[in-house]
This record gives C-alpha cells, sequence and structure tokens, in this order.
C-alpha cells in the first residue's frame, strides 16, 4: 500500500509512513501470533490524528477532483487496517478471557501490561458478564456441591505449540528449539531477510521485541 | 443411561454451527432435575456408606455423571455465548423480533449486557485525542471499491449523505454510493450489492 495520502510531517521524529508501516506490521503479527501481544495504543492514536487532519484536508478539495477519491479510498484502507487490528485483539481477548486476565494482573505490577486500560476493563466485564450468566442459567439450579464457578476449569490457553511463518527482521542467534519427544534440544540461528516455519514459543518474544516479523 | 439427554442437547447445537437455535429451555431443565435426582441418590447412599462400602463405586459413577452434566452443560451455554456475540456483529445493538425470540431471557440480559460493554470500549477508542470513538463493527471486510452499486430492496426514504447530499431510496431503485456508506444499510437487508 502507497501512502501518497499522508503529506503532513509530525512534530516528531518519527514520520507517518513510519506509523503506518509499524502498524501494518503490528496488525500483521496479530493476526498471525497465536497469543495477544503488547498493544500499540500509541500508534493507533498517532495514525487516528492523521486519518482526521486528512479528512479535513480532503473536505476542502472539490468534490470532483479526481485526488480527493484516491486519498479517501487510502483512507478507507487506513481504517480497515485500524479496524480490523482492534478487532482481531478483541477476538483474542473474548476468547482467552480468564487466561489472559490472569497474566495481565502480574504485568500490571511489573509496568508490562500488554492490554490497554480500556482492554483491560472489557476483558474484566466481559467475564464478570459470562459468570452472571451461567450462574443464573445454570449454576444456581443444579445441586448444592456442583453450583462453583471453577476458573480453572473454564479456562482456554491459546497454543503456543502451533507453528508460524515468519521473516528475520535482522539476524538472531542461539534459539533454543525444544525437542518434545527426546531430551535433545537444538539450537538455531536466524539470518536476517531468512524466512523460516517454526514453532511459536521459541520465538514469542523475538516477535514481541521486533526482531522478527510473521508473514 | 445418565447423561443422554446432554448430549442430545450438544449434538442439536452442533448441528447448525452459523446459526442459532431456539433456547431448548425444556432439554435444560430436563438435565437440571436428572442432576438433582442423581444429587439426592448419591447423598442417601453416601450416608449409608460410612460403614458399606460397597456402595462406593456407586457413589463414584454418579458423580462423573453429575460432573459431566455441568460441563456439557456449561459446553452449550458457552457456544451460544459465541454465537450471540456474532449477531451483536452482524446486527447491531438491536435485534430483530424473530431473533430476539430464539433466545432465553438469561440469554437476552447477557446480549444486552455484551453489546453495552462493547459500545462504551469503542466509545473509548482514541478518546485521548478528542475522537469521540470508532465503530468498530463498520469495516468488516476490506475495502475493494470507493463506490458500489446496490439494489434497494425496501421503501426505505430518504437518506443523508456524509457530504450532505440527501437521496431517495425506493424500492427496486439503483444507486450509486460510498461503500462505507452502505455497509449498515445491506447487513439491515434494505440494500444489496450488484455486482
Amino acid at each position: 500500500m502507497d501512502n501518497d495520502g499522508i503529506e503532513l510531517s509530525d512534530e516528531e521524529e518519527i514520520t507517518a509512513q513510519t506509523v503506518l508501516r509499524t502498524l501494518q506490521n503490528a496488525w500483521q503479527n496479530e493476526r498471525l501470533a497465536p497469543e495477544i501481544l503488547p498493544h500499540q495504543n500509541d500508534m493507533v492514536e498517532c495514525m487516528l490524528g492523521q486519518i482526521q487532519h486528512m479528512e479535513r484536508n480532503i473536505n476542502k478539495l472539490p468534490k470532483t477532483d479526481f485526488r480527493a477519491s484516491i486519498h479517501k479510498m487510502e483512507l478507507n484502507r487506513i481504517k480497515f487496517i485500524i479496524c480490523n487490528y482492534l478487532k482481531t485483539r478483541l477476538y483474542k481477548i473474548e476468547k482467552y478471557c480468564i487466561s489472559i486476565l490472569n497474566d495481565e494482573k502480574q504485568r500490571l505490577e511489573s509496568g508490562t501490561n500488554y492490554l490497554t486500560h480500556s482492554e483491560y476493563k472489557y476483558a474484566q466485564e466481559y467475564l464478570l458478564n459470562m459468570e452472571n450468566h451461567l450462574k443464573t442459567t445454570a449454576l444456581n439450579q443444579v445441586p448444592g456441591n456442583m453450583q462453583t464457578f471453577d476458573l480453572n476449569k473454564l479456562v482456554i490457553y491459546p497454543n503456543l505449540q502451533s507453528h508460524v511463518f515468519l521473516k528475520a527482521n535482522e539476524t538472531v542467534t542461539g534459539i533454543v528449539l525444544e525437542d518434545l519427544s527426546g531430551d535433545q534440544d537444538e539450537e538455531i540461528d536466524l539470518e536476517e531477510g531468512s524466512q523460516h516455519i517454526l514453532q511459536y514459543k521459541p520465538i514469542a518474544d523475538l516477535v514481541k521485541n521486533g526482531k522478527v516479523q510473521l508473514v | 443411561m445418565f447423561g443422554e439427554k446432554v448430549i442430545e442437547l450438544l449434538k442439536e447445537a452442533e448441528r447448525n454451527r452459523d446459526t442459532i437455535d431456539q433456547y431448548n429451555d425444556e432439554k435444560v431443565r430436563q438435565i437440571i432435575e436428572e442432576m438433582h435426582v442423581l444429587f439426592k441418590m448419591n447423598m442417601a447412599d453416601a450416608n449409608a456408606t460410612t460403614e458399606n462400602k460397597s456402595l462406593w463405586t456407586t457413589v463414584q459413577v454418579r458423580h462423573s455423571a453429575l460432573e459431566r452434566n455441568k460441563r456439557c452443560l456449561l459446553a452449550y451455554l458457552y457456544s451460544r455465548m459465541n454465537k450471540i456475540k456474532t449477531l451483536r456483529w452482524e446486527f447491531g445493538s438491536v435485534l430483530p423480533p424473530d431473533v430476539r425470540e430464539l433466545l432465553s431471557d438469561s440469554e437476552y440480559e447477557w446480549f444486552s449486557k455484551y453489546s453495552t460493554n462493547l459500545a462504551s470500549y469503542m466509545r473509548s477508542l482514541g478518546q485521548d485525542i478528542g475522537y469521540s470513538g470508532i465503530d468498530l463493527t463498520e469495516n468488516l471486510r476490506p475495502p475493494k471499491s470507493l463506490y458500489i452499486e446496490v439494489l434497494c430492496l425496501t421503501d426505505y426514504g430518504k437518506l443523508e449523505l456524509e457530504d450532505g447530499d440527501v437521496i431517495l431510496l425506493k424500492k427496486n431503485s439503483r444507486h450509486f454510493l460510498p461503500t462505507s456508506e452502505c455497509q449498515t444499510l445491506i447487513r439491515q437487508g434494505i440494500l444489496k450489492q450488484i455486482m
């Protein structure tokens, strides 16, 4: 996607083009990774600001101007990316609600939270609603010792053992691949620009710090 | 045999994966009843078994049946919840009456809560920079082109576009409209996209 639509440069060091690129990468990673990734709220908000600005610019152009429709199309695409990115996160939050909330509680203490404030609130509310619904419909009517709402039994974990396609952004050495069947762990290096199919778990941290890109 | 009804319930939910069926109130009630019967029998036997250990196996089996019933019942409700979520994304916060009838009262309450929660999340998006929120239920599909040709299926009346133009949507009239403005109307079945 070309971003000829973004003409203004920021006061900050970062350009609109970089923001879009980061956002696209984040979106791609989020769609392909089995677990939830750290949020990119700054990028989303920055992009939203840009969109607002551009919309104002477009409205200044006469309606028949050919440029206007091209820029509008571009804007729609960017909006779609943002919406889809946020929606993918919501989907994961809903599906892995319990496990995410458990992990997030620990991460909040160390200040490395993955969810934004509103996402966290959403997750809590979602779980509460689910609990209430299950209780009123079923649990409160079944015999006494069956009534417990046992979170540990309902929890769904993302499958970190699933395989992903990835491309190395920079050279990474010494990734340990565990051998589940035996005890012979394998160690591999990723060359810059090379592509691989690997299990998600050993490279999870590399995805989060941007050293590899899921494709 | 124990746990047979609950399997019927799950099979029923499994049969139509993409659509939602009528909430099976009757069967859920029967299952809960079965659980009560099992529980009473177990209580009676458990009290009697302190000296007589021959009943322990029976109690164990009944307990497993209870656990199984509970688990399957929750699975049924959970899979329905997932389907109801899809409804929220497709229809918005107001359900058409025929769909509304398929849900139990408690499910409907859950739906409204889910809907409120989702709405307040969407409103909070971009609030720091003066945005009034983003509707994530728009833009469900990647935009292919800026304008699409649509056929109007009902007499809808006037529609004001973003740029201020007002068009009249009459039955069987054809329009060439911005994609972003028709999405909701298409999903509501007022417009239909013509290839």
